[in-house]
């Protein structure tokens, strides 16, 4: 119950792009129409489902104070928390591109329709933002931990597919000229987080 | 010291190449910090910091990059500046840390330090590098510093946490906006930056 909670809680209001603005730079650029939309959703979702437990597991293993412990007496006091960040980001860039290796042997239609995107997830701050919430939430088990990573990812994936529908739908429409392309953009996102606030206190259970 | 394009690349991102505006780059940390100035400031010195200093690296050792590898050096060494970066928040001004929480991490993944560093240090000199790197930290910079002054002002009725909108405004009816503290005004904000900006620089406008 409690991760059935943390789902839905992750997926509608801690939502990364309105609650936390995270992946924005993509989130923008990406944004027009909505069949890539949905393949950098997919694409995002996937990578946040695979990278959080390995994160978590490092985390708790190896980086936080007293985390070596397993390997002995002579290292539980060793603090190794500061190497966070770098190793984060090493994580998830190596396992960005052997996802991609898989991908492409196994699954080359996935692959074709990916595209580009998969090198790209490695810089999107969404990804590397779900490993630092992660630490600071303190997960009890890294099944909990790739839960919260399908809902981020889901609750990304919605957010990017709303903005395209709605950015193909006024294609046509007249916008005074300065606030033509990006614009205009912001202010749809600033409403969609605006509707995404009326979430605010759901609890299931 | 400073021929033509050394100035261009310290002056054009202050406001026709803006990295906000203009390039779209870093949108995360611009809306997410900004409900309060003083946490806005810190997020701008430490960007420019780190942007300016990886520049300079990068650009150091540009002639002995592989290619196909170049993303994951690039990350390796913006990465140990954030670390440094952060450490010395945490030490110096512990609470500013606290408020910016995740956000000082995620300067790694942050897309001006990618595209400034892809963009220019891979092909420039380390010091118009640095220049660069100065340039577009300082304009991203500004954009923070303007969101979080209208922010602040109208959210909380504070400028750097001192009162600046009297008694007597409360007394007579006056509210604190509340919604200016919530994410989604920010996004607002920047628009009618980007509005007035453009409406000024009418060869920036699309189509």
């Amino acid at each position: 119950m409690e991760e059935l909670n943390l789902f839905v809680k992750s997926i509608f209001i801690d939502n990364m792009i309105f609650a936390y603005f995270l992946g924005m730079c993509s989130f923008l650029a990406v944004s027009k129409n909505v069949k890539t939309a949905f393949g950098l959703g997919v694409a995002v979702t996937f990578m946040l489902v695979v990278t959080l437990p390995l994160n978590y597991v490092l985390d708790n293993y190896v980086l936080q104070p007293g985390a070596l412990k397993w390997l002995g007496e002579d290292f539980a006091n060793v603090d190794l928390s500061f190497l966070g960040l770098i190793m984060f980001i090493a994580v998830i860039a190596s396992a960005t591109q052997l996802v991609e290796m898989a991908v492409e042997k196994f699954s080359p239609s996935l692959y074709a329709s990916l595209g580009i995107f998969l090198p790209l997830i490695a810089v999107n701050c969404a990804i590397l933002g779900g490993a630092l919430f992660m630490q600071q939430k303190d997960f009890g088990s890294a099944w909990t931990a790739s839960v919260y990573g399908a809902g981020s990812g889901i609750g990304w994936m919605l957010a990017i597919v709303g903005l395209a529908a709605i950015r193909e739908k006024i294609a046509y429409s007249n916008i005074p000229a300065p606030l033509r392309g990006i614009g205009i953009t912001f202010i749809i996102t600033g409403l969609m987080g605006i509707a995404f606030m009326s979430f605010l206190g759901i609890k299931l259970g | 010291m400073l021929s033509k394009k050394n100035k261009e690349a310290l002056f054009n991102p202050l406001s026709k190449d803006n990295p906000v505006l203009v390039q779209i780059l870093g949108i995360c940390s611009t809306l997410a910090v900004t409900a309060n100035l003083e946490p806005a400031i810190v997020m701008g010195i430490s960007v420019t910091v780190v942007l300016a200093f990886s520049n300079v690296i990068i650009s150091l050792i540009r002639n002995s990059i592989p290619s196909t590898i170049r993303i994951i050096v690039q990350l390796v060494v913006v990465a140990a500046l954030v670390i440094i970066v952060q450490q010395f928040l945490v030490a110096f001004s512990y609470d500013v840390s606290k408020q910016l929480s995740v956000f000082i991490g995620l300067i790694i993944t942050n897309c001006i330090l990618m595209g400034r560093l892809e963009a220019f240090a891979l092909n420039n000199t380390p010091w118009s590098s640095f220049l660069d790197g100065i340039g577009n930290g300082l304009g991203y910079s500004i954009i923070l510093v303007i969101v979080a002054f209208f922010r602040e002002l109208l959210g909380s009725g504070t400028i750097f946490g001192f009162q600046v909108i009297p008694q007597w405004c409360y007394d007579h009816g006056y509210e604190n906006n509340g919604l200016m503290i919530l994410p989604p005004m920010a996004l607002i904000t920047v628009a009618c930056i980007i509005w007035y900006h453009r409406a000024h620089n009418t060869d920036l406008q699309e189509k």
